[in-house]
């Protein structure tokens, strides 16, 4: 076999708390289209940024044609001919697609449109690139202004192309374009890394596969092995590595029987529009004291609306009651104060403040409330601190102090803060918002073992999540939510993995 | 009515333009530079304020008016490398910093005249003008644009400079990238520290050697604090003029010439008290704000420190 143009052994980079690359080896062959896989916090990202000069290993060799290089700065791997189409797009807005290409000369020079042009216009003819060169980047679509970079990564040299998750905001047409372009690159040589978590356009587009997981390599399969089998076999063995399914099996929930009780939250026939999205049609739940209902489906087909409306975040049509008495009338505030909370998907914006302490973030909620507020609407520091070294023992909190700003803590334990606001108190009914999306194994396991045990202890429970393993392992009910509506309703069981899966796909009413 | 608009007046008028309005043009050609790299030069002030004092000590120790201005150049940067390590290298808040320098700048500057001068003011000499041949014999324009010192040719031939670096040069589109997109920049290759660096310290030999204007031949002397505000209004130029030298020019001029407004008017023999008079380029700046301000159309990365890695 030929010599790597690109190759990794050990590359290990720790942030606070989190190893999130661990002992990486990879090979990148020119002709190649090499694709890394993984869940978000994989560790694919840092991979890349260490690749491209972003950040340093920790520890581990980076080798260009066998060589160990240390690349500094984005500026030397570019030298060393590695280039990279981010996830976000890398262009200055206000200049033009051919300033845009100039920008990598030194400042001295004049930039030399005509030159440009001409090299374009070559890329029209070999890789059927087509943009404008005076045109302004700001102006181009998304799929151009991929070509505009892919264009710029190959005037400078580049060997290696790297695509971090480029197609996730394509449409499928834009999506296979680019697919195409990428097979042209790799036929004139380049080695290619192509960023993705959706399997079907890693096989459509790849070679060779690489799996991530929780920052270590989990795999790699050979472009001998992917030939050897059928497509449906790769694809069982990528999801296998990709996510373990073993383990979230291992803590699946025996599901209770349906409650005899009364349910504690009803929502009949809400509706909202929203404005460029899907909204909500007509959708109607109801929640026993101590039941789960899991809320599936992909995201965004209106779980965070309902989750708002819920709440009190936004007014919808349709009716709300909380132990039979209606709340439609009523705001955030005053729908907690009767039990009913929400746990957000937006941990760091909507969730904590994050320059204000852990011990302020346990009661942002509950602000001039006693006892955190004396009847005279004076801050009670003491009883804060007081409350929030409880709650920091209880959730097991990862924090310096309780005086450190929350922002700074770690996704894992923001969440943990969260829970611990939620979950005192007489919470009666809460709804839950992705709440394990981002976090580690250990973090994982420790927030859906509080969702349980609060369930246990009798809290109505709504788990909106797009993790069907999770959905699965944790809830009593599953609805299936899809363009705004609940297009169904299964009891969990050993059949409800495939009967989910036919709602979602649209392809039964149950 | 017709006592305005005699030649007298209208010379006055005019050549106070162009004295008070190269420092001016001076400032809000520099702090363009700055905003277009995504910094917002607040120390601007005080970039002015001491290069007036290092350009005038220096002019005046030596008597060379462009040994004056290259000390206020200095001057300026010297405040201008301070900026650039606390905003662009440690990421601080430029706001903060820029108010910082600006309030040290004058109490460094008063203490240092205080400490060297005493209470007395010296002046410098008259300035030898050049004028340029024939367009200094047309009237009223002629005295007033063509028959000054060659340093205000050069301060007006920045603004055509300027337009070819921003349009033409590879500098200018580090700079552009700079201020709207810095993460394109890094990726690029070029450094987004070192550019904005460099944009800062252009602006403060920019606004030293206004500084320097100011003292050495508008006023001939030195006096604290005397820069007044030119720096801000430098600020509202650059901000308005939407990232073009041009208009940086001609605002230059048009608040040049409500502070020569002052002196003209009494040349043309009206006396209305001198306070409300100097209040009439701050009128000027809020009518433009209150006017034009929904133009002002900023860089996205304006005011922000660039992390790299941060999105």
């Amino acid at each position: 076999m030929t010599e790597p143009i690109l190759s990794v052994r050990g590359l290990t980079k720790r942030y606070p708390g989190v190893v999130a690359n661990d002992g990486v080896d990879l090979a990148l062959m020119g002709g190649e289209v090499h694709v890394l896989l993984g869940e978000n916090g994989a560790g694919k990202s840092t991979l890349i940024a260490m690749l491209t000069g972003l950040q340093q290993p920790d520890a581990g060799d980076i080798l260009v044609d066998g060589t160990p290089r240390v690349i500094a700065s984005p500026r030397e791997a570019l030298r060393l001919g590695i280039a990279c189409v981010y996830q976000t797009i890398m262009l200055s807005p206000t200049l033009t697609v051919a300033e845009n290409l100039a920008l990598g000369e030194p400042w001295w020079s004049r930039p030399d449109r005509a030159k440009i042009a001409a090299e374009l216009a070559a890329m029209r003819e070999d890789l059927d690139i087509a943009v404008d060169p005076d045109a302004l980047a700001g102006d181009l679509s998304l799929g151009q202004q991929q070509q505009v970079e892919i264009a710029r990564a190959l005037m400078r040299g580049g060997r290696v192309l790297i695509l971090d998750e480029a197609t996730s905001m394509l449409t499928p047409a834009g999506a296979d374009e680019l697919g195409a372009l990428i097979r042209r690159l790799a036929a004139r040589g380049l080695a290619i890394v192509f960023i993705s978590h959706k399997l079907n356009e890693a096989l459509a587009f790849g070679d060779r596969v690489s799996v991530l997981r929780l920052g270590r390599k989990v795999g790699e399969l050979t472009p001998d092995h992917i030939a050897a089998q059928p497509k449906e076999a790769t694809m069982a063995e990528i999801v296998g590595l990709m996510f373990g399914r073993d383990r979230a099996e291992a803590m699946a929930r025996t599901p209770r029987p349906a409650s005899a009780e009364p349910p504690i939250l009803q929502a009949t026939g809400l509706s909202l529009q929203v404005p460029g999205g899907v909204g909500l049609k007509d959708v109607s739940l109801e929640v026993a004291p101590g039941e789960v209902l899991g809320i599936a489906g992909i995201d965004g087909n209106g779980q965070r609306e309902l989750a708002e409306v819920l709440a009190g975040q936004r007014v919808a049509a349709g009716s709300i009651r909380l132990a039979g008495e209606a709340i439609d009338g009523l705001g955030v505030g005053a729908r907690r104060r009767k039990g009913l909370r929400y746990l957000t998907d937006d941990r760091h914006h909507e969730g904590t403040v994050g320059p204000f302490a852990v011990a302020e973030n346990f009661v942002t909620k509950d602000v001039g409330a006693s006892p955190f507020w004396s009847a005279a609407g004076l801050v009670d520091k003491s009883a804060i601190g007081a409350h929030a070294a409880r709650m920091v023992a209880d959730f097991d909190v990862r924090t310096p102090s309780v005086a450190t700003p929350i922002g700074r803590l770690s996704g894992g334990n923001m969440q943990k803060v969260i829970l611990a606001r939620e979950l005192t108190g007489e919470a009666k009914v809460v709804i839950y918002a992705k709440p394990t999306y981002g976090l580690d194994v250990a973090n994982t396991e420790a927030t859906r073992a509080r969702i349980l045990a609060a369930a246990e202890a009798g809290v109505a429970t709504v788990l909106i999540s797009t993790d069907l393993d999770e959905i699965l392992a944790l809830s009593d009910r599953i609805a299936v939510m899809s363009a705004g509506r609940i297009v169904g309703t299964v009891p969990n069981g050993p059949d409800a993995r495939a009967a989910v899966a036919d709602l979602m796909v649209g392809r039964v009413a149950a | 009515m017709e006592q305005l608009l005699t030649v007298a007046f209208l010379t006055s008028l005019l050549a106070g333009a162009v004295t008070a309005g190269v420092p001016l043009l001076l400032a809000g050609l520099g702090e363009q530079v700055s905003e277009k790299a995504g910094v917002l030069n607040i120390g601007i002030e005080g970039m002015m304020l001491v290069g007036a004092y290092t350009g005038f000590v220096a002019a005046w120790s030596t008597g060379s008016f462009w040994l004056g201005f290259a000390a206020g150049a200095a001057g300026g940067m010297a405040v201008a490398l301070l900026m650039a390590l606390l905003c662009v290298r440690l990421g601080l808040n430029q706001i903060v910093v820029g108010i910082a320098l600006t309030l040290g700048a004058e109490g460094i500057t008063a203490l240092l005249h205080h400490v060297q001068f005493s209470r007395t003011y010296p002046r410098l000499p008259g300035v030898e003008t050049l004028p340029i041949p024939f367009l200094s014999e047309i009237p009223v324009l002629g005295r007033a644009l063509f028959d000054r010192h060659p340093f205000v040719y050069l301060a007006v031939l920045m603004v055509p400079l300027l337009v070819f670096v921003f349009r033409r040069t590879g500098l200018g589109l580090h700079l552009q990238a700079a201020g709207d997109k810095p993460a394109a920049l890094d990726a690029a290759g070029v450094s987004v520290v070192t550019t904005r660096t460099a944009a800062v310290l252009f602006t403060g030999a920019m606004a030293g050697m206004g500084g320097t204007y100011m003292a050495n031949i508008g006023a001939g002397l030195f006096i604290p604090f005397m820069t007044g505000g030119a720096g801000f209004i430098g600020i509202v130029l650059a901000m308005l003029a939407r990232g073009r030298p041009g208009w940086v020019l001609f605002g230059a001029l048009l608040f040049g010439a409500s502070m020569a407004l002052t002196t003209a008017l009494q040349v043309g023999g009206v006396n209305i008290p001198t306070d409300v008079i100097q209040m009439v380029p701050f009128a000027a700046v809020m009518a433009v704000l209150v006017i034009f301000g929904r133009r002002a159309k900023l860089p996205a990365a304006l005011g922000l420190p660039y992390v790299r890695g941060e999105r």
